[in-house]
């Protein structure tokens, strides 16, 4: 861990602020025990995502406004989501200098990239002893390059992977087809809804045939497109986000 | 202004500033340890047999059997050939079972083997025959595509082609069939 | 004719899902069939970037190369025709046909013919072509279009081929053996090939520094119509060009392993002039390429090689089916190449995606496929082609999330009205609900939790 404690804006995505505040508890709560100096600007709304994927990008300017604001002058921004991660990095393009801009697409993180590359964390004291089910999503694996990606001659890596691997008693199940998509696509769930739910059931079936307790992910919003249908489909397994993960018994 | 123009002007007006070719270092690509035994499975893999033991003796034999069948064979691997082949128009080739022609170069990678114009006679004769024959000698099989354009020129003559395998189709749920419109088997011997 | 949007006719698809799921299992088939082709080169990577750099090298040189391309083909004896549109293309193919009184007509696949609707224009004039590759014969038996630009039938089962050659090629009732079906097949093509007087093909590699061609199938039907044949018609677009043979080694490399997972096709013929005694036309086909050469954000979509990776990878493509993008190329780069043909009709096809990023990292000429999805929906929705109902609500949401402080009471009103009411959005009017629970709406936001506790 680097010697300087850093001052770290938590960027929380706006639909974690509101229905899964227990991710972004669990996510402030690692960092301040690995020693950030973490502060939640509390003015924070959303990245513009929604609006950007669904071709309403000329819409976002407020959102890039609000973000800069709220996140200027962190060294490192950290948010449990990789698809808002992305969108911040490829898309922010308001609210600030070109400078300004630039520092804040360079110093914003994934948790788990940032936990590895940044604090190059290389044990925890989490435990989950649990049967858990790992589910990669395409933003963070195919955008940030969290882990090696199943259509590329590479070398296998994976910073999600590594970092479960410190956790006492978890055992790591990975589906068949190890980095499909989930289905969820942002608006994608609504307008394309039967393609959508098709391929979460299509994803869950697979965990399931591992029997998995948990099915975890680093983003919030494919877990919410598996817990709907999980519990539609009234299974006992539950979606956990890796903070949660990582947070736990620490 | 007609078609031609037309277009011309418009690539040449919408195209991007030019940019460069890459600089492209062939030994970066693949080489394989035994080019024969690289490329045998590469025939194997394709749905062809290869025959590399024996393979004059295996050739004789080949073409015996398959004369005393009294089937219309084509043997392009004679000096001189029996009639002018390259006059044959696809309903006088109807009925060719067995053709033999010579490759000039081989492929390890793919199992691909280059039949020139000038080797096949005739542009049907390899695609209409029902079994296909061609004989090889190893010290022409080259480890890439890169190498084999390399050493080839395929411009040299009006046609040329890479055949790897007898013709096959998975257009039926992706069942392979070998035998789809061209030559239903594949057999070489490296001589 | 009204044209189902890719959502509706992809519910309609799914509708019957032991067919869905054997569609989507049949092409990862094919998706693992090629991850392990390309695992066996460990150059793989670096041929993604040669031929990207290849592609990208020649758009930017395009009318030079073409120039080239034409004068060597020219004195190679091969008759050049320019068409600028659809109708151009299919109208300079008629006039060969009527030039030469001919009236049988051997096609290998060729996606272009298929782009421009040459089967319909020539049907109107009352010429048949018949298509030879295995998989287009099918469903030109059957009156449908490919849904896949490889493997044209993957949406049919075997049952289905049966039933169609019992009707048409008097196979034997139920015997849904693949290797009797095709052999049937090629019984009766054969003999079609044999009386062709003219065979048309399209082009994978078009080489400007020779003006040879190079056309490559694994049926060997291509050959067989135009060696047949005293009148070969080569159709392509003015993006098959790239500089020289050497780089045929780049491509052909990469062409099959992406495709299907072989090496290489069966057949990988080069033509460069035509026999003695034949005529060899090449019919070079702008309709929209050089408009979208001049999209900075969209030209390097032409780089494409046509070998439907994408479609394979595609989790929305598998479980779609191809004829729910309602377009001669479905899938991925479907998505992004037609609605430069036509905004309107296909601006709902870059939506239906999850930019899920799968595409672009199989394209073995490295389009940015999902980035240009992103993008062409930028596009479409700055041109007017979105609902209204999608407008209204993306303008809400944006105010909303553009004021820190309506976003808090429209946040607290909203787990309000879940957790009170839960029948506004559990109903059948929100498709988030007609299969997935909506999601436990908390007392309290994170931002409520961490003033209390910090």
């Amino acid at each position: 861990m680097p010697d300087r404690i850093m001052k770290v804006g938590l960027f929380i995505p706006c639909y974690i602020d509101q229905f899964y505040p227990d991710v972004a508890k669990a996510t402030y709560q690692l960092l301040k025990k690995l020693g950030c100096e973490l502060t939640y600007p509390i003015n924070q709304t959303c990245c513009g995502q929604p609006m950007a994927n669904s071709g309403f990008s000329n819409l976002t300017k407020g959102c890039d406004v609000n973000f800069v604001k709220n996140f200027k002058g962190f060294d490192y921004i950290v948010c449990p989501s990789g698809s808002c991660v992305l969108h911040i990095k490829e898309h922010l393009k308001d609210g600030g200098t070109p400078a300004e801009l630039e520092k804040i697409r360079q110093s914003v993180f994934e948790l788990s990239e940032f936990l590895v590359d940044i604090l190059k964390i290389d044990q925890l004291n989490a435990s989950f002893p649990h049967k858990v089910g790992m589910h990669i999503s395409c933003h963070g694996q195919r955008g940030l390059h969290l882990s090696s990606m199943s259509e590329r001659v590479s070398p296998a890596f994976s910073k999600t992977e590594h970092l479960l691997s410190m956790v006492k008693g978890l055992e790591l199940l990975k589906p068949e087809r190890l980095d499909e998509c989930c289905g969820f696509g942002g608006t994608f769930c609504v307008f394309e809804e039967a393609v959508s739910v098709k391929m979460g059931e299509d994803r869950i079936k697979e965990h399931l045939v591992n029997g998995v307790e948990f099915i975890c992910g680093g983003d919030t919003s494919c877990l919410m497109h598996f817990e709907g249908i999980l519990k539609r489909q009234g299974s006992k397994v539950k979606t956990i986000h890796l903070a949660e993960i990582l947070n736990s018994a620490l | 202004m007609g078609n031609r123009e037309t277009i011309l002007q418009a690539v040449a007006s919408n195209k991007p500033d030019l940019l460069a070719l890459p600089d492209m270092d062939f030994s970066l690509t693949i080489q394989y340890p035994d080019l024969l035994d690289q490329f045998i499975k590469m025939v194997h893999a394709a749905g062809g047999q290869a025959f590399y033991k024996n393979g004059n003796q295996e050739l004789q034999n080949d073409l015996a059997s398959v004369k005393a069948e009294g089937k219309f064979i084509i043997n392009l691997l004679e000096e001189n050939p029996a009639q002018d082949w390259a006059a044959l128009n696809a309903l006088e080739l109807e009925t060719l079972d067995t053709c033999y022609l010579r490759a000039d170069l081989a492929v390890a990678e793919n199992g691909a083997m280059w039949i020139s114009e000038t080797r096949m006679a005739n542009r049907l004769i390899p695609f209409i025959c029902q079994h296909l024959v061609i004989v090889l000698n190893p010290a022409v099989i080259v480890n890439n595509m890169h190498e084999a354009y390399q050493q080839l020129n395929v411009s040299a003559e009006g046609f040329g082609v890479f055949i790897a395998g007898p013709s096959k189709t998975a257009d039926i749920e992706q069942n392979l069939v070998i035998g789809a419109h061209g030559a239903r088997s594949l057999r070489v011997y490296l001589i | 004719m009204i044209v189902k949007q890719h959502a509706d006719a992809a519910q309609e698809f799914i509708k019957d899902e032991a067919r869905t799921d054997w569609h989507d299992e049949t092409l990862w088939f094919v998706r693992n069939k090629r991850d392990k082709a390309v695992n066996t080169l460990p150059e793989w990577e670096i041929l993604r970037e040669w031929a990207s750099h290849i592609k990208d090298h020649t758009l930017s040189n395009l009318d030079h190369y073409l120039k080239s391309f034409e004068e060597k083909a020219v004195e190679n004896g091969i008759h050049v025709h320019w068409a600028a549109t659809a109708e151009d293309h299919n109208r300079i193919i008629h006039k060969i046909i009527a030039d030469n009184k001919i009236d049988k007509i051997v096609k290998s696949k060729s996606m272009l013919t298929e782009e421009c609707h040459l089967n319909d224009y020539l049907q109107n004039k009352g010429i048949q072509i018949l298509d030879s590759d295995l998989g287009e014969y099918i469903v030109q038996l059957r009156k449908e279009t490919p849904s896949h630009i490889v493997l044209p039938a993957i949406h049919l089962k075997r049952q289905d081929v049966s039933e169609t050659f019992h009707e048409h090629l008097n196979t034997e009732k139920g015997n849904y053996d693949p290797q009797y079906l095709a052999g049937t097949a090629r019984h009766y093509l054969r003999d079609r090939f044999i009386e062709a007087e003219l065979a048309i093909t399209g082009v994978n590699f078009a080489i400007a520094e020779s003006g040879g061609f190079v056309v490559c199938t694994n049926e060997g039907n291509a050959d067989m119509g135009v060696h047949s044949a005293n009148i070969h018609i080569a159709c392509m677009g003015i993006e098959k060009i790239i500089p020289k043979a050497e780089h045929l080694g780049v491509f052909l490399r990469l062409l099959t392993r992406s495709a299907t997972g072989q090496p290489i096709t069966t057949f990988s013929s080069h033509f460069n002039k035509p026999r003695s005694g034949q005529q060899m036309h090449l019919v070079i086909v702008d309709n929209g390429r050089s408009r979208q050469l001049g999209r900075p954000d969209f030209r390097n979509s032409l780089k494409c090689i046509r070998c439907a990776a994408c479609f394979n990878t595609c989790p929305v493509y598998r479980r779609s089916g191809g004829h729910s993008y309602h377009s001669t190329v479905a899938g991925p780069i479907g998505s992004i190449l037609n609605p430069n043909l036509d905004m309107k009709a296909n601006s709902d096809l870059p939506f239906a995606s999850t930019l899920c990023g799968s595409c672009s990292n199989v394209c073995p000429v490295k389009i940015d496929i999902h980035d240009q999805l992103w993008k062409w929906r930028q596009e479409i929705v700055a041109n007017g082609y979105v609902g209204n109902g999608k407008k209204v609500g993306m303008h809400g949401m944006a105010w909303v999330l553009t004021n820190p402080k309506i976003y808090r009471t429209v946040g607290r009103i909203g787990r309000w009205v879940m957790r009170t009411f839960p029948f506004i959005l559990n109903n059948k009017l929100n498709p988030w609900y007609k299969q997935r629970e909506m999601p436990q709406a908390p007392q309290k936001s994170f931002r409520d939790w961490y003033k209390e506790n910090q």
